[in-house]
Protein backbone atom coordinates (compact mmCIF):
# COMPACT_ATOMS: atom_id res chain seq x y z
CA UNK A 1 0.00 0.00 0.00
CA UNK A 2 1.30 3.40 -0.92
CA UNK A 3 -0.04 6.91 -0.82
CA UNK A 4 -0.97 7.59 2.75
CA UNK A 5 -1.62 11.03 4.16
CA UNK A 6 -3.67 12.12 1.22
CA UNK A 7 -5.99 14.47 2.92
CA UNK A 8 -4.09 16.65 5.26
CA UNK A 9 -6.47 19.54 4.99
CA UNK A 10 -9.85 19.09 3.42
CA UNK A 11 -11.31 22.46 4.15
CA UNK A 12 -13.51 24.44 1.79
CA UNK A 13 -11.61 27.09 -0.10
CA UNK A 14 -12.74 30.01 -2.19
CA UNK A 15 -11.93 29.63 -5.88
CA UNK A 16 -12.27 32.18 -8.65
CA UNK A 17 -12.85 31.24 -12.26
CA UNK A 18 -9.97 32.80 -14.17
CA UNK A 19 -10.45 31.24 -17.61
CA UNK A 20 -12.87 28.98 -19.45
CA UNK A 21 -12.22 26.95 -22.57
CA UNK A 22 -14.61 24.69 -24.45
CA UNK A 23 -13.08 21.29 -25.17
CA UNK A 24 -16.07 19.98 -27.13
CA UNK A 25 -19.69 21.00 -27.68
CA UNK A 26 -20.53 19.51 -24.28
CA UNK A 27 -17.36 19.83 -22.21
CA UNK A 28 -15.60 22.83 -20.77
CA UNK A 29 -12.34 23.37 -18.95
CA UNK A 30 -12.39 25.85 -16.07
CA UNK A 31 -9.18 27.36 -14.74
CA UNK A 32 -9.57 28.19 -11.07
CA UNK A 33 -7.44 30.32 -8.79
CA UNK A 34 -7.75 28.71 -5.38
CA UNK A 35 -6.94 30.48 -2.16
CA UNK A 36 -4.18 28.65 -0.24
CA UNK A 37 -4.21 25.70 -2.64
CA UNK A 38 -1.91 23.04 -1.09
CA UNK A 39 -0.97 21.40 -4.41
CA UNK A 40 -1.98 18.04 -5.82
CA UNK A 41 -0.73 14.80 -7.29
CA UNK A 42 -1.75 13.85 -10.84
CA UNK A 43 -5.00 11.88 -10.84
CA UNK A 44 -6.58 13.52 -7.80
CA UNK A 45 -9.96 15.23 -7.78
CA UNK A 46 -11.73 18.03 -5.99
CA UNK A 47 -15.19 18.53 -4.55
CA UNK A 48 -16.92 21.59 -5.99
CA UNK A 49 -19.72 23.22 -3.98
CA UNK A 50 -22.29 25.56 -5.48
CA UNK A 51 -24.64 27.48 -3.21
CA UNK A 52 -27.90 29.16 -4.21
CA UNK A 53 -29.00 32.48 -2.67
CA UNK A 54 -31.38 30.68 -0.30
CA UNK A 55 -28.56 28.50 1.07
CA UNK A 56 -29.33 25.34 -0.92
CA UNK A 57 -26.08 23.77 -2.00
CA UNK A 58 -24.92 20.92 -4.22
CA UNK A 59 -21.52 19.23 -4.31
CA UNK A 60 -19.94 17.14 -7.05
CA UNK A 61 -16.48 15.70 -7.59
CA UNK A 62 -14.36 16.58 -10.63
CA UNK A 63 -10.95 15.34 -11.66
CA UNK A 64 -8.15 17.86 -11.98
CA UNK A 65 -6.77 18.00 -15.54
CA UNK A 66 -3.80 20.30 -15.01
CA UNK A 67 -0.31 19.42 -13.84
CA UNK A 68 0.67 20.50 -10.34
CA UNK A 69 1.89 24.09 -10.34
CA UNK A 70 3.00 26.51 -7.70
CA UNK A 71 0.72 29.39 -8.67
CA UNK A 72 -2.40 28.16 -6.86
CA UNK A 73 -4.23 27.45 -10.10
CA UNK A 74 -5.87 24.23 -11.11
CA UNK A 75 -7.98 23.22 -14.07
CA UNK A 76 -10.95 20.90 -14.12
CA UNK A 77 -12.76 19.66 -17.22
CA UNK A 78 -16.48 19.10 -16.85
CA UNK A 79 -18.66 17.07 -19.21
CA UNK A 80 -22.27 18.24 -19.30
CA UNK A 81 -24.68 15.49 -18.26
CA UNK A 82 -28.11 15.68 -19.88
CA UNK A 83 -30.01 15.79 -16.59
CA UNK A 84 -27.22 17.09 -14.41
CA UNK A 85 -27.71 19.55 -11.59
CA UNK A 86 -24.21 20.99 -11.38
CA UNK A 87 -22.55 20.21 -14.72
CA UNK A 88 -24.93 22.39 -16.82
CA UNK A 89 -24.08 25.33 -14.56
CA UNK A 90 -20.35 24.73 -14.80
CA UNK A 91 -20.39 24.22 -18.58
CA UNK A 92 -22.92 26.90 -19.59
CA UNK A 93 -23.53 29.46 -16.86
CA UNK A 94 -20.24 30.09 -15.22
CA UNK A 95 -18.15 33.09 -16.33
CA UNK A 96 -14.68 34.37 -15.69
CA UNK A 97 -14.72 36.19 -12.36
CA UNK A 98 -17.36 33.97 -10.76
CA UNK A 99 -16.58 32.44 -7.39
CA UNK A 100 -17.32 28.99 -6.11
CA UNK A 101 -16.00 26.76 -3.36
CA UNK A 102 -13.89 23.67 -3.56
CA UNK A 103 -11.93 21.37 -1.35
CA UNK A 104 -9.24 18.85 -1.92
CA UNK A 105 -7.17 17.46 -3.37
CA UNK A 106 -8.86 14.12 -2.74
CA UNK A 107 -7.79 10.59 -3.62
CA UNK A 108 -4.52 8.76 -3.08
CA UNK A 109 -4.96 5.61 -5.14
CA UNK A 110 -5.62 6.64 -8.73
CA UNK A 111 -2.48 8.80 -8.91
CA UNK A 112 0.78 8.95 -10.82
CA UNK A 113 3.76 10.23 -8.86
CA UNK A 114 6.81 11.74 -10.49
CA UNK A 115 9.14 9.20 -8.86
CA UNK A 116 7.46 6.38 -10.81
CA UNK A 117 9.90 5.39 -13.55
CA UNK A 118 8.20 2.25 -14.90
CA UNK A 119 6.25 2.25 -18.19
CA UNK A 120 2.80 3.72 -17.84
CA UNK A 121 -0.28 2.60 -19.74
CA UNK A 122 -3.28 4.91 -19.72
CA UNK A 123 -6.70 3.84 -21.00
CA UNK A 124 -9.38 6.50 -21.27
CA UNK A 125 -13.03 6.08 -22.12
CA UNK A 126 -14.64 9.41 -23.10
CA UNK A 127 -14.26 12.03 -20.40
CA UNK A 128 -12.20 9.51 -18.43
CA UNK A 129 -9.29 11.22 -20.19
CA UNK A 130 -9.33 14.05 -17.61
CA UNK A 131 -7.25 12.60 -14.74
CA UNK A 132 -5.04 10.79 -17.27
CA UNK A 133 -4.30 14.11 -18.96
CA UNK A 134 -3.16 15.40 -15.59
CA UNK A 135 -0.69 12.50 -15.50
CA UNK A 136 0.57 13.24 -19.03
CA UNK A 137 1.01 16.91 -18.17
CA UNK A 138 2.70 16.07 -14.87
CA UNK A 139 5.12 13.79 -16.65
CA UNK A 140 6.23 16.71 -18.76
CA UNK A 141 6.34 19.32 -16.02
CA UNK A 142 8.35 16.94 -13.84
CA UNK A 143 10.83 16.29 -16.64
CA UNK A 144 10.08 12.58 -16.28
CA UNK A 145 11.29 10.15 -18.90
CA UNK A 146 8.88 7.39 -17.91
CA UNK A 147 7.53 5.97 -21.18
CA UNK A 148 3.78 6.58 -21.45
CA UNK A 149 1.20 5.09 -23.76
CA UNK A 150 -2.38 6.29 -24.01
CA UNK A 151 -5.26 4.39 -25.56
CA UNK A 152 -8.13 6.86 -25.85
CA UNK A 153 -11.54 5.41 -26.66
CA UNK A 154 -13.91 8.11 -27.80
CA UNK A 155 -17.20 8.17 -29.64
CA UNK A 156 -16.17 10.40 -32.51
CA UNK A 157 -13.38 12.84 -33.41
CA UNK A 158 -15.43 15.84 -32.25
CA UNK A 159 -15.56 14.37 -28.75
CA UNK A 160 -11.79 14.37 -28.23
CA UNK A 161 -10.66 16.58 -25.33
CA UNK A 162 -7.30 18.43 -25.45
CA UNK A 163 -7.10 17.70 -29.18
CA UNK A 164 -4.37 20.14 -30.19
CA UNK A 165 -2.20 19.41 -27.19
CA UNK A 166 -2.42 15.65 -27.75
CA UNK A 167 -1.60 16.09 -31.43
CA UNK A 168 1.45 18.16 -30.55
CA UNK A 169 2.58 15.52 -28.06
CA UNK A 170 2.19 12.81 -30.71
CA UNK A 171 4.25 14.77 -33.20
CA UNK A 172 7.07 15.45 -30.78
CA UNK A 173 8.01 11.81 -30.33
CA UNK A 174 8.14 12.62 -26.65
CA UNK A 175 7.64 9.06 -25.40
CA UNK A 176 3.90 9.55 -25.06
CA UNK A 177 2.47 7.22 -27.68
CA UNK A 178 -1.20 7.90 -28.34
CA UNK A 179 -3.72 5.61 -30.01
CA UNK A 180 -7.33 6.56 -30.64
CA UNK A 181 -10.20 4.08 -30.76
CA UNK A 182 -13.33 5.64 -32.24
CA UNK A 183 -16.43 3.77 -31.18
CA UNK A 184 -19.07 5.36 -33.44
CA UNK A 185 -17.57 7.63 -36.08
CA UNK A 186 -13.98 7.64 -37.35
CA UNK A 187 -12.06 10.33 -39.22
CA UNK A 188 -11.84 9.86 -42.98
CA UNK A 189 -9.40 7.18 -44.11
CA UNK A 190 -9.06 5.84 -40.58
CA UNK A 191 -7.57 2.32 -40.76
CA UNK A 192 -9.74 0.77 -38.06
CA UNK A 193 -13.52 0.63 -38.40
CA UNK A 194 -15.56 2.25 -35.63
CA UNK A 195 -15.98 -0.06 -32.68
CA UNK A 196 -15.09 -0.59 -29.08
CA UNK A 197 -11.63 -1.50 -27.90
CA UNK A 198 -10.90 -5.17 -28.55
CA UNK A 199 -8.16 -7.69 -27.83
CA UNK A 200 -6.24 -7.02 -31.04
CA UNK A 201 -6.13 -3.28 -30.40
CA UNK A 202 -4.95 -3.92 -26.86
CA UNK A 203 -2.26 -6.26 -28.23
CA UNK A 204 -1.00 -3.82 -30.86
CA UNK A 205 -1.25 -0.49 -29.07
CA UNK A 206 -0.61 -1.05 -25.36
CA UNK A 207 2.37 -2.18 -23.29
CA UNK A 208 2.72 -5.96 -23.10
CA UNK A 209 2.66 -7.40 -19.59
CA UNK A 210 6.36 -8.26 -19.99
CA UNK A 211 7.16 -4.51 -19.96
CA UNK A 212 5.78 -4.37 -16.42
CA UNK A 213 3.61 -1.29 -16.84
CA UNK A 214 1.42 0.28 -14.21
CA UNK A 215 -1.99 0.71 -15.83
CA UNK A 216 -4.61 3.39 -15.19
CA UNK A 217 -8.11 2.90 -16.60
CA UNK A 218 -10.73 5.64 -16.32
CA UNK A 219 -14.13 5.98 -17.92
CA UNK A 220 -17.71 4.81 -17.75
CA UNK A 221 -18.23 1.57 -15.85
CA UNK A 222 -18.95 -0.45 -19.00
CA UNK A 223 -15.67 0.73 -20.56
CA UNK A 224 -13.61 0.05 -17.46
CA UNK A 225 -15.07 -3.44 -16.99
CA UNK A 226 -14.49 -4.32 -20.64
CA UNK A 227 -10.98 -2.88 -20.83
CA UNK A 228 -9.77 -4.43 -17.58
CA UNK A 229 -11.13 -7.85 -18.60
CA UNK A 230 -9.12 -7.57 -21.85
CA UNK A 231 -5.99 -6.49 -19.99
CA UNK A 232 -6.19 -9.41 -17.57
CA UNK A 233 -6.85 -11.83 -20.45
CA UNK A 234 -3.72 -10.31 -22.01
CA UNK A 235 -1.64 -11.41 -19.06
CA UNK A 236 -1.47 -8.29 -16.89
CA UNK A 237 -1.45 -8.67 -13.11
CA UNK A 238 -4.57 -7.24 -11.55
CA UNK A 239 -2.37 -5.62 -8.91
CA UNK A 240 -0.88 -3.41 -11.62
CA UNK A 241 -4.26 -2.08 -12.77
CA UNK A 242 -5.87 0.92 -11.10
CA UNK A 243 -9.34 1.99 -12.05
CA UNK A 244 -11.69 4.89 -11.70
CA UNK A 245 -15.26 4.40 -12.87
CA UNK A 246 -18.06 6.84 -13.30
CA UNK A 247 -21.66 6.62 -14.37
CA UNK A 248 -24.18 3.89 -13.84
CA UNK A 249 -24.14 0.25 -14.75
CA UNK A 250 -24.96 -0.37 -18.36
CA UNK A 251 -25.16 3.33 -19.09
CA UNK A 252 -25.05 4.01 -22.79
CA UNK A 253 -23.47 7.26 -23.71
CA UNK B 1 -18.11 31.90 4.96
CA UNK B 2 -20.25 30.60 2.17
CA UNK B 3 -19.91 31.93 -1.32
CA UNK B 4 -23.15 32.31 -3.26
CA UNK B 5 -22.76 31.05 -6.81
CA UNK B 6 -24.23 33.64 -9.15
CA UNK B 7 -27.11 32.22 -11.14
CA UNK B 8 -27.14 28.83 -9.45
CA UNK B 9 -30.51 27.66 -8.21
CA UNK B 10 -30.07 23.90 -8.14
CA UNK B 11 -32.71 21.29 -8.64
CA UNK B 12 -34.57 20.22 -5.56
CA UNK B 13 -36.46 16.99 -5.74
CA UNK B 14 -38.09 17.10 -2.34
CA UNK B 15 -36.32 13.85 -1.51
CA UNK B 16 -33.36 15.58 0.12
CA UNK B 17 -35.16 15.44 3.44
CA UNK B 18 -34.50 11.70 3.55
CA UNK B 19 -30.86 12.01 2.56
CA UNK B 20 -27.78 12.48 4.73
CA UNK B 21 -26.05 15.86 4.36
CA UNK B 22 -24.25 16.47 1.07
CA UNK B 23 -25.85 13.54 -0.75
CA UNK B 24 -27.94 13.58 -3.93
CA UNK B 25 -30.45 11.07 -5.15
CA UNK B 26 -29.78 8.70 -8.02
CA UNK B 27 -31.91 5.98 -9.52
CA UNK B 28 -28.91 4.38 -11.23
CA UNK B 29 -26.55 2.07 -9.41
CA UNK B 30 -23.06 3.51 -9.96
CA UNK B 31 -19.97 1.35 -9.50
CA UNK B 32 -16.88 2.37 -7.59
CA UNK B 33 -13.92 0.03 -7.30
CA UNK B 34 -10.20 0.59 -7.05
CA UNK B 35 -9.22 -2.10 -9.53
CA UNK B 36 -10.44 -4.75 -11.94
CA UNK B 37 -13.56 -6.71 -11.10
CA UNK B 38 -12.59 -10.21 -9.92
CA UNK B 39 -14.60 -13.08 -11.33
CA UNK B 40 -14.78 -15.79 -8.69
CA UNK B 41 -16.05 -19.25 -9.64
CA UNK B 42 -18.51 -20.51 -7.04
CA UNK B 43 -16.60 -23.77 -6.62
CA UNK B 44 -13.58 -21.76 -5.48
CA UNK B 45 -15.47 -19.29 -3.30
CA UNK B 46 -15.17 -19.43 0.46
CA UNK B 47 -15.81 -17.24 3.47
CA UNK B 48 -13.70 -17.58 6.59
CA UNK B 49 -13.61 -16.01 10.03
CA UNK B 50 -10.25 -15.88 11.79
CA UNK B 51 -8.71 -14.17 14.80
CA UNK B 52 -5.42 -13.29 13.15
CA UNK B 53 -3.81 -16.63 13.92
CA UNK B 54 -6.46 -19.34 13.63
CA UNK B 55 -9.33 -19.91 11.23
CA UNK B 56 -12.40 -20.17 13.43
CA UNK B 57 -15.08 -20.78 10.79
CA UNK B 58 -15.14 -21.67 7.12
CA UNK B 59 -17.94 -21.98 4.57
CA UNK B 60 -17.89 -22.98 0.94
CA UNK B 61 -20.61 -21.65 -1.34
CA UNK B 62 -22.91 -24.60 -0.75
CA UNK B 63 -22.73 -24.52 3.04
CA UNK B 64 -22.98 -20.72 3.02
CA UNK B 65 -26.16 -20.81 0.96
CA UNK B 66 -27.69 -23.32 3.34
CA UNK B 67 -27.54 -20.74 6.13
CA UNK B 68 -30.74 -18.87 6.94
CA UNK B 69 -31.02 -15.70 4.86
CA UNK B 70 -33.40 -12.79 4.78
CA UNK B 71 -34.48 -10.03 2.45
CA UNK B 72 -33.45 -6.47 3.22
CA UNK B 73 -34.82 -3.21 1.85
CA UNK B 74 -32.50 -0.34 2.60
CA UNK B 75 -31.05 2.97 1.47
CA UNK B 76 -27.44 3.21 0.22
CA UNK B 77 -25.15 6.19 0.68
CA UNK B 78 -21.87 6.39 -1.23
CA UNK B 79 -19.09 8.73 -0.15
CA UNK B 80 -18.96 9.97 -3.76
CA UNK B 81 -22.29 11.62 -2.86
CA UNK B 82 -24.94 9.55 -4.52
CA UNK B 83 -27.67 7.92 -2.49
CA UNK B 84 -30.08 5.29 -3.71
CA UNK B 85 -33.26 4.64 -1.78
CA UNK B 86 -35.21 1.46 -1.21
CA UNK B 87 -32.77 -1.08 -2.63
CA UNK B 88 -33.66 -4.72 -2.20
CA UNK B 89 -31.21 -7.46 -1.21
CA UNK B 90 -31.05 -11.00 0.07
CA UNK B 91 -28.28 -12.07 2.42
CA UNK B 92 -27.15 -13.92 5.49
CA UNK B 93 -27.06 -11.74 8.62
CA UNK B 94 -23.63 -11.53 10.24
CA UNK B 95 -25.36 -12.56 13.47
CA UNK B 96 -25.78 -16.03 11.94
CA UNK B 97 -22.15 -16.25 10.87
CA UNK B 98 -20.61 -15.26 14.18
CA UNK B 99 -23.25 -16.93 16.37
CA UNK B 100 -20.99 -19.66 17.76
CA UNK B 101 -17.63 -17.94 17.32
CA UNK B 102 -15.85 -17.91 20.66
CA UNK B 103 -14.10 -14.55 20.72
CA UNK B 104 -14.43 -11.23 22.44
CA UNK B 105 -12.29 -9.28 19.99
CA UNK B 106 -14.21 -6.04 19.34
CA UNK B 107 -13.12 -5.13 15.77
CA UNK B 108 -13.05 -6.84 12.40
CA UNK B 109 -11.13 -6.39 9.17
CA UNK B 110 -13.20 -7.59 6.22
CA UNK B 111 -11.16 -9.07 3.39
CA UNK B 112 -12.08 -9.37 -0.27
CA UNK B 113 -11.00 -11.16 -3.39
CA UNK B 114 -8.83 -8.60 -5.15
CA UNK B 115 -7.18 -7.68 -1.83
CA UNK B 116 -9.60 -4.97 -0.73
CA UNK B 117 -10.01 -4.54 3.02
CA UNK B 118 -12.23 -2.45 5.27
CA UNK B 119 -12.45 -2.21 9.05
CA UNK B 120 -15.56 -2.20 11.21
CA UNK B 121 -16.37 -2.38 14.92
CA UNK B 122 -17.98 -5.74 15.55
CA UNK B 123 -20.95 -4.05 17.20
CA UNK B 124 -21.72 -2.37 13.87
CA UNK B 125 -22.20 -5.67 12.09
CA UNK B 126 -24.32 -7.32 14.81
CA UNK B 127 -28.02 -7.06 15.58
CA UNK B 128 -29.31 -7.13 12.01
CA UNK B 129 -27.10 -4.26 10.87
CA UNK B 130 -25.00 -6.17 8.34
CA UNK B 131 -25.36 -9.05 5.89
CA UNK B 132 -23.33 -11.06 3.42
CA UNK B 133 -25.59 -10.35 0.45
CA UNK B 134 -25.80 -12.56 -2.62
CA UNK B 135 -28.90 -11.28 -4.41
CA UNK B 136 -29.80 -7.78 -5.55
CA UNK B 137 -33.29 -6.97 -6.78
CA UNK B 138 -34.16 -10.67 -6.84
CA UNK B 139 -31.27 -11.73 -9.08
CA UNK B 140 -27.80 -13.13 -8.40
CA UNK B 141 -25.46 -10.29 -7.53
CA UNK B 142 -23.50 -9.14 -10.61
CA UNK B 143 -19.69 -9.26 -10.34
CA UNK B 144 -19.36 -5.51 -10.86
CA UNK B 145 -21.59 -4.93 -7.84
CA UNK B 146 -19.63 -7.39 -5.72
CA UNK B 147 -20.95 -10.82 -6.69
CA UNK B 148 -21.02 -13.59 -5.89
CA UNK B 149 -21.32 -12.07 -2.42
CA UNK B 150 -20.60 -8.76 -0.74
CA UNK B 151 -20.84 -7.28 2.69
CA UNK B 152 -23.82 -4.96 3.15
CA UNK B 153 -23.58 -2.45 6.02
CA UNK B 154 -26.08 0.16 4.91
CA UNK B 155 -25.89 2.46 7.93
CA UNK B 156 -22.32 3.42 6.94
CA UNK B 157 -20.91 4.82 3.69
CA UNK B 158 -20.92 2.19 0.99
CA UNK B 159 -17.14 1.66 0.85
CA UNK B 160 -17.63 -0.26 4.11
CA UNK B 161 -19.87 -2.71 2.25
CA UNK B 162 -16.91 -4.64 0.83
CA UNK B 163 -17.52 -6.24 -2.57
CA UNK B 164 -16.30 -9.80 -3.32
CA UNK B 165 -15.94 -10.44 0.38
CA UNK B 166 -14.10 -13.58 1.40
CA UNK B 167 -13.68 -13.29 5.12
CA UNK B 168 -13.28 -11.33 8.31
CA UNK B 169 -10.36 -11.15 10.69
CA UNK B 170 -11.23 -10.33 14.30
CA UNK B 171 -8.91 -7.77 15.90
CA UNK B 172 -8.24 -6.45 19.40
CA UNK B 173 -7.90 -2.86 18.13
CA UNK B 174 -9.32 -0.86 15.24
CA UNK B 175 -7.02 -0.60 12.24
CA UNK B 176 -7.57 1.18 8.90
CA UNK B 177 -8.42 -0.80 5.77
CA UNK B 178 -7.79 0.13 2.13
CA UNK B 179 -9.66 3.43 1.72
CA UNK B 180 -9.24 4.28 5.39
CA UNK B 181 -5.47 4.19 4.80
CA UNK B 182 -5.93 6.53 1.85
CA UNK B 183 -7.54 9.30 3.83
CA UNK B 184 -11.12 8.20 4.25
CA UNK B 185 -12.78 8.21 7.64
CA UNK B 186 -12.07 5.33 10.01
CA UNK B 187 -15.82 4.88 10.74
CA UNK B 188 -17.84 6.55 7.95
CA UNK B 189 -21.23 7.59 9.30
CA UNK B 190 -23.10 9.34 6.45
CA UNK B 191 -25.45 11.16 8.82
CA UNK B 192 -22.42 12.79 10.50
CA UNK B 193 -20.82 13.24 7.08
CA UNK B 194 -17.68 11.38 8.12
CA UNK B 195 -16.15 11.25 4.64
CA UNK B 196 -12.50 12.02 5.21
CA UNK B 197 -10.08 11.29 7.99
CA UNK B 198 -10.17 14.74 9.56
CA UNK B 199 -13.96 15.00 9.77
Amino acid sequence: MEGTAVLERVTWRAAKVVAVHDETATARTLALAVRDWPGQVAGQHVDVRLTAPDGYSAVRSYSISSAPSSDGRIEITVERLPNGEVSPYLTQEVMVGDELELRGPIGGWFVWRRDQTEPIQLLAGGSGIVPLMAMIRSRRSAGSSAPFRLLYSVREPEKVFYRDELRTLSNQGDSVVITYAYTRVTPNDWPRPAGRVDASLIATSTWPSTAGPTIYVCGPTSFVEHATDLLIAGGHDREKIRTERFGATGERK
Amino acid sequence: MTIISRGFSGRRSGAEAKLPPGQYLTTDFPVLSAGPTPHIPLDRWEFTIDDGSNVLKRWDWKSFRELPSETITTDLHCVTRWSKLGTSWEGVPLDVLVADVKSDLPYAMFRSYGDYTTNLPLKDVMNKQAWIAFKYDGADLEPEHGGPARLLVPHLYLWKSAKWVKGMTLMPHDKPGFWENLGYHIYGDPWKEQRYSNE
